[in-house]
């Protein structure tokens, strides 16, 4: 599972070594932590990462200024039941009677909200884990990898189902079970980083000159690795949006409040599919998607920014170039699968 | 050899953490599940049955470790329990009726995307900035962002109420008995169509992206150049020395993502009533039949397990790496 880390015993070994340790104010060398600002200012010149912010800020504007475009509580019945797409009603009535643009406005802030903090909490907690095992090592590293990978086997939804059926109902619980069955993946990922950063001179360095292990793990290794935790955290956005829908429209999450998923529970219950009402179900599935579109776009874009290689080449000349590139090019040989991973 | 032991080891080790859930979350979770089916059941269930249930569950007034080993005995023998729904046929009865089902669905759309998604992955790699490689992964992005049980009902939707071309649920027509008769399995065909083809829609983008990665990172080795250099043909160049080579994270992935199918094709099931395990996992959730929700949860977990463990073998014969560490 791992190899002992070469680095462990340099660290080892000079932490015995009298006067490394009487200059503590000196940092070793300064993190680079130019590559994070040059990530922001790269982003904004990918095309992909500009539609994928683009929609993104539309649905957060959408689900802030929801009690302003829609007033009044969503679920309350307005009209009658099954009305298609109208002036008075843009995206129709479900079989209650309830208007479905102020379902999917409202419905935007609890899946917004929800994914948010479940991308929030498991990547913490991945980050948290990854970066234990890669700096600790040896046992701690066992633990820690043999916890994560037995995580990452047991099948996700069926654990999702099982803990959300035992569980009281409610959104908290939703968010915890999310996070429960979605920290593992960013937790491997951001371990095999971490473990490569572990190994660089500066810090062994910071080891020598007897930093405290939160601040070497915290101020130095994870600044370097800021593009893994982001698209490790847009990874869990999009799992817990999606994971969130899913449980709610099993009828797992509390069916009264209002979110995309649980519309579509409703949708699916009333048997908007069988009588024809498209407009039911439609908007909100719709809505799920193309946020979790935009997230996918903004995680491609910063695995381009990151990984030359993934670049597709535009021009004749870029192309040329880059088929002289081949052998020339050192940039590690690690195709960067976290976008794919996230996506599940 | 040592690498296959060590990974059985980790295998029989994840079960047993996946028993050890399922053996304490009826016991830590506030309120046991009886006292919860009494309350649904309104006053119908007589104390005894009340008994019964809780003698059932083990939640007897035995030491915890004494409920535990008899847990583990009973799990490891197969016997599961009585499923409440379904009484009084056992847990193990009523997940191998069904259990068919999960894995022609699941297996049918696995193979499909797998292999589909890889070609598509290996041409767009191999023709970079081409049409394959700019058109298609965005377009299955988009699709792959759609929770799989929407598309599902889009399809269902679609193709089966509006155009009626296909049928809109169950996995064969109301009337006929299962039978190896060309009737019979044209019927399971087209019962299959819909909800397998919703999953490979969903997932396939990611095996091709995927590969399409390794790929490029293949392309760019040395022997590659060389391969060209000596004057073989591109065909065989792209399938036998880039492909081949970059098949293997693939092959890592096939383990992982059969437990997501497994879970992909437990909403695709639900949307089309499926009879499948995923289908009746949410009926036993609905009818609080808590053995046969924990009976199905360790019979996937050890489907996964097990079949992870065979691509390890797999592995083993694949990447002679391994065999050395």
């Amino acid at each position: 599972m791992s190899a002992t880390d070469p680095a462990v015993e340099v660290r080892e070994s000079a932490v015995v070594a009298p006067g490394a340790a009487t200059t503590p104010g000196t940092p070793a060398q300064p993190p680079p932590r130019v590559r994070t600002r040059g990530l922001f200012r790269s982003l904004g010149r990918n095309r992909k990462a500009v539609v994928g912010l683009a929609i993104l800020v539309v649905f957060v504007a959408l689900a802030v200024l929801a009690p302003v475009v829609a007033p009044g509580k969503p679920s309350l019945i307005t009209d009658v039941a099954s009305l298609p797409p109208s002036s008075s009603h843009l995206l129709g009535t479900t079989a209650k009677g309830q208007d479905v643009l102020a379902l999917t406005l409202w419905g935007a802030r609890s899946s917004l909200l929800v994914g948010f903090l479940v991308g929030v909490a498991a990547s913490f907690l991945g980050v948290l884990v990854g970066l234990a095992s890669a700096y600790f090592g040896r046992a701690v590293d066992d633990l820690l990898s043999l916890l994560t990978n037995v995580f990452l086997l047991i099948p996700g939804l069926p654990l999702l189902v099982i803990l959300a059926a035992f569980l009281p109902p409610g959104t908290a619980t939703i968010v915890v079970v999310l996070v429960i069955t979605g920290w593992a993946g960013s937790a491997r990922v951001l371990r095999s980083q971490a473990l490569s950063i572990r190994g660089k001179d500066f810090v062994a360095a910071s080891v020598v000159t007897g930093e405290r292990s939160g601040f070497i793990m915290f101020r130095e290794i994870l600044p370097n690795m800021a593009s893994i935790v982001m698209t490790t955290f847009l990874g869990c956005v999009i799992f817990g949006i999606g994971s969130q829908a899913g449980l709610e429209f099993l009828g797992l999450g509390d069916v009264s409040t209002v979110s995309w998923g649980t519309n579509l529970y409703w949708a699916s219950n009333d048997g908007a599919l069988l009588t024809g009402d498209w407009w039911a179900f439609v908007p909100s599935g719709l809505c799920i998607a193309l946020v979790a579109f935009a997230l996918a776009l903004l995680n491609y874009a910063v695995d381009e920014i990151t990984n030359p290689r993934l670049r597709s080449p535009r021009g004749r000349r870029d192309r040329a170039a880059a088929a002289r590139g081949r052998t020339t090019d050192e940039s590690p040989t690690t195709p960067t699968v976290v976008a794919v991973e996230g996506a599940r | 050899m040592r690498f296959i032991l060590r990974r059985l080891g980790f295998y029989l080790l994840a079960f047993w953490v996946s028993i050890t859930l399922n053996f304490l979350l009826p016991r830590v979770m506030p309120g046991d599940p009886v006292s919860r089916m009494f309350a649904r059941s309104q006053g119908q269930m007589t104390p005894e049955q009340v008994d019964q249930l809780r003698k059932l569950f083990g939640l007897d007034h035995r030491p915890l470790w004494q409920q535990y080993t008899s847990y583990v005995h009973d799990m490891l023998t197969g016997h599961m329990g009585i499923s409440i729904s379904r009484f009084p046929s056992p847990v193990s009865e009523v997940i191998a009726s069904q259990i068919g089902w999960t894995l022609l669905l699941g297996g049918t759309a696995l193979v499909i995307a797998v292999v589909v998604g890889n070609l598509l992955g290996i041409l767009a790699a191999w023709r970079r900035g081409g049409v394959l490689d700019s058109v298609l992964p965005p377009l299955l992005v988009f699709i792959g962002s759609f929770p799989y049980f929407w598309l599902a009902m889009g399809a269902l939707y679609l193709f089966g109420v509006v155009l009626g071309w296909f049928p809109t649920g169950h996995a064969f027509s109301v009337g006929l008995t299962p039978a190896w008769t060309s009737e019979f399995v044209s019927d399971v065909a087209t019962h299959l169509v819909l909800p397998a083809a919703t999953i490979v829609l969903v997932s396939i983008g990611g095996w091709m992206l995927g590969m399409r990665n390794t790929m490029i990172a293949t392309t760019s080795e040395d022997y590659i150049v060389m391969a060209e250099a000596k004057g073989l043909r591109p065909h065989r160049i792209m399938f036998r020395y880039a492909a081949r080579n970059a098949m293997l994270p693939a092959v890592t992935s096939l383990g992982m993502s059969l437990g997501f199918i497994v879970g992909g094709a437990m909403l695709t099931e639900v949307v089309f009533a499926y009879p499948g395990v995923g289908y009746q996992l949410l009926a036993a959730v609905q009818g609080l039949d808590y053995p046969l929700m924990q009976g199905i949860f360790l019979t996937i977990t050890a489907a996964v397990l097990l079949t992870n463990f065979l691509v390890d073998i797999v592995y083993v014969r694949l990447d002679p790496r391994v065999r050395v560490a």
